[in-house]
């Protein structure tokens, strides 16, 4: 087994230069932060913008591959570089990222769990009227993007706020600013805020593994071991769980992998719908002001996020199957 | 990430061609064909999806020629009117016809879809046949890209590119969503093709000195098609949520054109209180995806005789199982 994670994590590990290294020539030449400085007003003369540039490693005169070597150099030494407004990238990085990858853990551990459990539970149920509404509901789910998810729960957070006089559910922000009171008067505050956001990610991952569980559960469901098992005296339940669903988690591991990347677009989506300052909406704003530093350390954090969940659903895989461990 | 069981019929072999059952040697590909067509028209959810999917397209080709207002052209007599008879779904602040939009964004919105879709199932099928057939370092080469565009959130990319590509338009747009589309597909591909390489069929067109390209296009592909045919369907949906979502932020269908991803930004601020801004677009954006899903998962059971991968598999089929087994 350590053998094939030692292998899958030099795989990971070349995936990953390769990977920042193309984002990196992709946004150094993509965005101009030339553009950025000549519309500053009043406008600074042509050898100050020079300057700023080259001190922010960002002039485009400067080849591609010498600016790549430069950052590289500093990333070694644990610096991000500096953003467009000569502060350090990191400060803006440990502030966001922290806010962002809360809703994107919970956001993606509860549509993954509940989507399995509710895959399952219908397979069990096939074709009964709890098993039709389920499909059902996770078609429309399927067929709604993550973005329209989230307005229609904001629309509805603003309409209950409407007919009820005052804020129900917060749907702005991630804390309520200026809030007094104690450790608990703040968990629960935060609670809050996080149950829309959460609440419009885990929708779409729940749909989607509740389809594919319900398939891979049924095929279980019609096997020879599985009536082994309750012929040797295991009650259903336990022979479903024991032997039924570990066997139908095994395909879905492979699927967590991935599933990262459109947690990651989604969280995007929802954090500038619901007003959060995560790493979507920083994103989108340096994008805007052409901080090709700030959008290079975006790329690095999801290409390290989507590897690191490979990596586990490989362990989780080779964990759960032992075929692949020898 | 979608399973799918390969169980490919051999279109040369005699077997393959004619049914055995039936003496007078008559081509087998009517038969399923017909087969196929019964298949779909049993599942209702499929119909309904086909049924609906023509619907939208007569809406979105036909919509433009049913009522009199212009999509762009500004009535000043009637600003944020509620739908009525003479502008059907209701006017936007500056009075534009709601109903003309919402048509012409819908039509933009169906030609993406279908162009991603085409693309990068095109693109998908190439590489992933190419992979599996070659082998050695030109699958590994292959794959070590697919998985390097997979690390990447395609999202985070269209929008770095498409801010320098305002001039081009939607079409550069388009190749940009089917350039990070087609990986996953790619790789279902290459899983079929490894083992259809190994089939009788392929080895005697190998030993008979068919050059590598003639066997891809003539022996593989066929084979996967149906795979294909079934995942290009899906892909309109996925594309067209992906369309939306991106011009919904700016990065995608950009003014003068409008998509659906377009008027749903401009209605969002305005929903509380001017619904109809927003929720035709939005109504009709999830009812085109729910159909194309309806007939892709329709299309799916009725395709593949050993009811490959994902969501529906039926326990009934012995095949099915077997199939499965042999996959993992």
């Amino acid at each position: 087994m350590l053998r094939y994670l030692t292998k899958r994590l030099g795989y990971y590990a070349a995936l990953l230069i390769a990977a920042v290294f193309l984002a990196y020539a992709i946004s150094a030449s993509a965005l101009q932060p030339r553009t950025y400085f000549d519309a500053k007003v009043p406008r600074p003369s042509a050898e100050s913008v020079e300057h700023q540039l080259t001190s922010l490693n960002l002039n485009d005169r400067t080849p591609v591959l010498v600016r790549f070597g430069h950052w590289t150099g500093g990333l070694l030494h644990g610096d991000l570089g500096r953003t467009i407004h000569d502060t350090p990238v990191s400060d803006d990085f440990g502030r966001r990222v922290w806010v962002s990858l809360r809703l994107m853990l919970l956001g993606s551990l509860l549509g993954m769990l509940l989507g399995v459990a509710a895959g399952a539970w219908s397979a069990v149920r096939q074709y009964r009227i709890s098993d039709r509404l389920l499909t059902v509901l996770s078609f429309v789910l399927l067929s709604t993007p993550v973005f329209l998810v989230a307005l229609f729960l904001k629309n509805g957070a603003i309409a209950a706020k409407d007919a009820a006089g005052h804020e129900v559910v917060p749907f702005t922000g991630y804390e309520t600013p200026g809030l007094t009171g104690g450790l608990g008067a703040h968990l629960a505050d935060w609670a809050l805020h996080l149950l829309l956001p959460t609440v419009s990610l885990a929708l779409g991952g729940l749909a989607t593994y509740s389809r594919y569980q319900r398939g891979t559960m049924l095929d279980v469901l019609g096997s020879d071991y599985l009536r082994t098992a309750e012929a040797k005296g295991l009650t259903r339940r336990r022979a479903l769980l024991k032997h039924g669903l570990r066997t139908a988690v095994i395909p879905m591991s492979t699927m967590f992998a991935y599933s990262f990347l459109g947690i990651f677009t989604g969280a995007i989506f929802t954090e500038t719908i619901f007003g959060w300052h995560g790493m979507g909406e920083w994103l989108i704003q340096s994008i805007n002001e052409q901080d090709v530093n700030s959008v290079v350390a975006i790329n690095l954090f999801t290409a390290v996020v989507v590897l690191a969940s490979g990596f586990l659903a490989d362990t989780l895989h080779a964990a759960l199957d032992p075929r692949v461990r020898s | 990430m979608t399973a799918v069981a390969a169980e490919p019929t051999d279109p040369d072999s005699p077997v393959g061609r004619a049914d055995p059952a039936d003496p007078t040697g008559r081509p087998r590909a009517t038969g399923r064909g017909r087969l196929v067509l019964a298949r779909l028209l049993a599942a209702r959810g499929a119909v309904a999806g086909a049924v609906l999917i023509l619907l939208l397209f007569a809406l979105a080709f036909g919509g433009p020629y049913l009522t009199p207002w212009d999509y762009a052209a500004p009535d000043f007599s009637a600003l944020h009117q509620p739908p009525s008879a003479e502008h059907w779904f209701g006017t936007n602040g500056v009075g534009q016809d709601v109903f003309a939009q919402t048509v012409r964004g819908l039509q933009k919105s169906l030609i993406i879809g279908l162009l991603v879709a085409l693309f990068s199932t095109v693109l998908a099928s190439v590489v992933g046949a190419c992979a599996g057939y070659f082998g050695g370092w030109a699958d590994r080469a292959l794959m070590f890209l697919v998985d390097l565009l997979l690390v990447f959130p395609s999202f985070l990319i269209i929008t770095i590119v498409s801010s320098r590509l305002k001039s081009a338009g939607w079409i550069a747009f388009v190749l940009l969503l089917a350039l990070f589309n087609w990986m996953i597909t790619a790789r279902v591909v290459r899983s079929m093709t490894l083992s259809l390489r190994e089939r009788e069929f392929v080895r005697a067109a190998r030993f008979m000195g068919v050059r590598p390209l003639r066997i891809i296009s003539r022996h593989i592909l066929p084979n996967v098609a149906s795979f294909l045919i079934i995942d290009a369907t899906i892909a309109v949906g996925g594309a067209v949520m992906s369309e939306t979502a991106l011009s919904y932020f700016g990065f995608g269908v950009k003014a003068p054109d409008v998509s659906l991803g377009t008027l749903l930004a401009a209605g969002t601020s305005e929903a509380p209180v001017f619904p109809w801004m927003f929720y035709f677009a939005a109504g009709l954006l999830v009812l085109f995806v729910l159909a194309v899903n309806l007939v892709g998962d329709g299309l799916r059971d009725a395709l593949d005789p050993t009811a490959g991968g994902a969501p529906r598999r039926s326990r009934r089929s012995p095949r099915s199982r077997r199939s499965w087994r042999k996959q993992k």
